[in-house]
């Protein structure tokens, strides 16, 4: 593990709902007269505001490769594709007047290469930025599938994608199927069937949502989406994307299974995860490895501090090995902590949050808080009503680290409280169950 | 503390067409917000005092939904 600047204390003792009490008073240090962002989405915004607030008068960059000012990304696959929001409802509230935070943006023009020596950044159109602070907050990318790019055949990450699909859903589909049953595979799956197409979806491992929820709870998953009309496909590859004849030699036509079946469909989803923004990064000297590696207070380097879905960083609260966190939440929590880092210069607790992230599909609210373990136990209401809480205990010791919640957001937030004061597992039954 | 300004008075507005009762305002300001057994979020203070002016705009912000604003 790398460190720069060991911080101060050990893990901190109290809820992180206190940390802008406990935070210290952010000092606007002459060393700092520049601090650019990379990267203008929800973890760079938030720096860019917490910076603001806490004094810092001087000159702020934003830097950001889509031509839009930050928007929100979770309604993209849920109320923006469904049609009953508008593109204007998506503008992160900061942003609503990009003028107010007295930011320089630089949007629409992708930064190609940092250099950590000379302190710059530089861009794609040849100019270089130069820092004296800088937040690494790019994000990530949709993963695609090799092979040939054919019509018809969408990711859902930014607001152009999900533009496009939206389209694509308003010509009214024949049928649309959705590779790999992550959140956002769920969620647009739960979306298109609201809209009355007709869905399939298909998913190699043996249940829903693997990388998060253990398997029973990955298959209340896949039973909510039958219950609405999904044609699931469980435990099967997808072999090859299959073009038309012909004239549609360029249009995807279906989707080849592994065990030889052909889903047929003229809407394509592939959301099989995503990748981290790093690579305008190559070569610049710092670690890089599945994200911007850092040490337990986000610093990547001196003076360089990364955020979002593209830092990687111990999360000491559940112990030494990296994490890489693709959450909003985390994303508005790591943004604002990287900015007190920037300015506090040292005497800062390590980024140690419970991380918490919601999906919403159909008319169920799906919660998980901390980490979820294989030691899991339901103990409130059952997966057959779906409406329940379990909860998942640290392997080695008697102690709560994670729970679900299914249509449970108050013991989902006591849950997360739970963590926090790292309650036993006992504590955790008698206030989250009944 | 750091007293950024002479802190107003506020008052709290929620766009229930928004709010989903994620309760992540509840877990940040429970003095404030409640959600409740029926799924639904309860303000029990619009105009809470100062010394809940900090956790108050955490949960502004904090809201997946953007659901919540002050109003001076």
């Amino acid at each position: 593990m790398i460190v720069f600047a060991k911080p101060s204390s050990g893990v901190p003792s109290r809820p992180s709902r206190s940390k802008t009490e406990q935070a210290a008073p952010l000092t606007a240090t002459d060393s700092l007269a520049h601090i650019v962002i990379v990267g203008a989405s929800l973890a760079g915004m938030q720096a860019a505001q917490m910076l603001r607030r806490g004094g810092y008068d001087r000159s702020l960059t934003i830097i950001g490769d889509e031509p839009h000012y930050p928007y929100d990304r979770p309604p993209l696959s849920k109320q923006y594709l469904a049609g009953s929001w508008d593109e204007s409802k998506l503008r992160l509230r900061a942003a609503v007047d990009p003028d107010e935070l007295g930011i320089d943006w630089r949007i629409g023009v992708p930064a190609r290469a940092l250099e950590l020596s000379g302190s710059s950044v530089m861009m794609a159109d040849g100019t270089s930025i130069p820092y004296d602070g800088l937040i690494i907050a790019t994000g990530a990318s949709a993963r695609r599938l090799p092979g040939p790019d054919l019509e018809g055949v969408y990711v859902v990450r930014s607001l152009d994608d999900a533009r496009a699909l939206r389209d694509a859903f308003d010509a009214e589909p024949k049928r649309v199927a959705v590779i790999g049953a992550g959140f956002i595979g769920a969620e647009v799956a739960a979306t298109a069937r609201e809209r009355g197409l007709e869905v399939t979806m298909i998913e190699a491992a043996k249940s829903p949502l693997g990388r998060v929820l253990d398997t029973a709870a990955g298959l209340a998953i896949a039973d909510l989406h039958r219950s609405h009309g999904v044609d699931v496909r469980l435990g099967v590859g997808v072999h090859s994307l299959v073009s038309g004849e012909g004239a549609g030699a360029h249009t995807v036509a279906g989707v080849a299974l592994a065990d030889g079946t052909v889903v047929e469909a003229d809407v394509v989803v592939v959301g099989i995860g995503v990748t981290p923004n790093t690579g305008w990064l190559e070569g610049s000297g710092l670690t890089i490895d599945d994200g911007v590696v850092c040490d337990e207070t986000c610093l990547a380097a001196p003076g360089v501090v990364a955020a979002g879905d593209v830092a990687r960083w111990p999360n000491v609260r559940f112990g030494e090995q990296l994490t890489r966190v693709e959450q909003w939440d985390n994303a508005v929590d790591q943004g604002a902590y990287v900015a007190r880092r920037l300015l506090a210069e040292d005497e800062v607790a390590p980024f140690a949050p419970v991380p918490w992230f919601w999906s919403d599909q159909y008319d169920r609210k799906i919660q998980l808080a901390g980490m979820p373990t294989s030691s899991a136990e339901v103990v409130h209401g059952s997966m057959a009503e779906q409406r329940f809480v379990q909860i998942y205990g640290r392997p080695d010791r008697d102690e709560l680290v994670g729970a679900l919640a299914w249509n449970r957001p108050r013991q989902a937030v006591q849950a997360r409280q739970l963590i926090e004061q790292r309650a036993t597992m006992a504590e955790a039954r008698e206030t989250l169950g009944g | 503390m750091h007293e950024r300004t002479v802190e107003r008075p506020v008052k709290i507005v929620v766009d229930f067409d928004l709010c989903e009762s994620n309760a992540v305002c509840m877990g940040i300001a429970p003095e404030v917000f409640e959600v409740r057994d029926d799924d639904f979020l309860y303000i029990l203070d619009e105009n809470p005092g100062p010394e809940l002016h900090d956790r108050v705009r955490e949960a502004v912000e904090r809201c997946p939904k953007q659901a919540i604003t002050l109003e001076d």
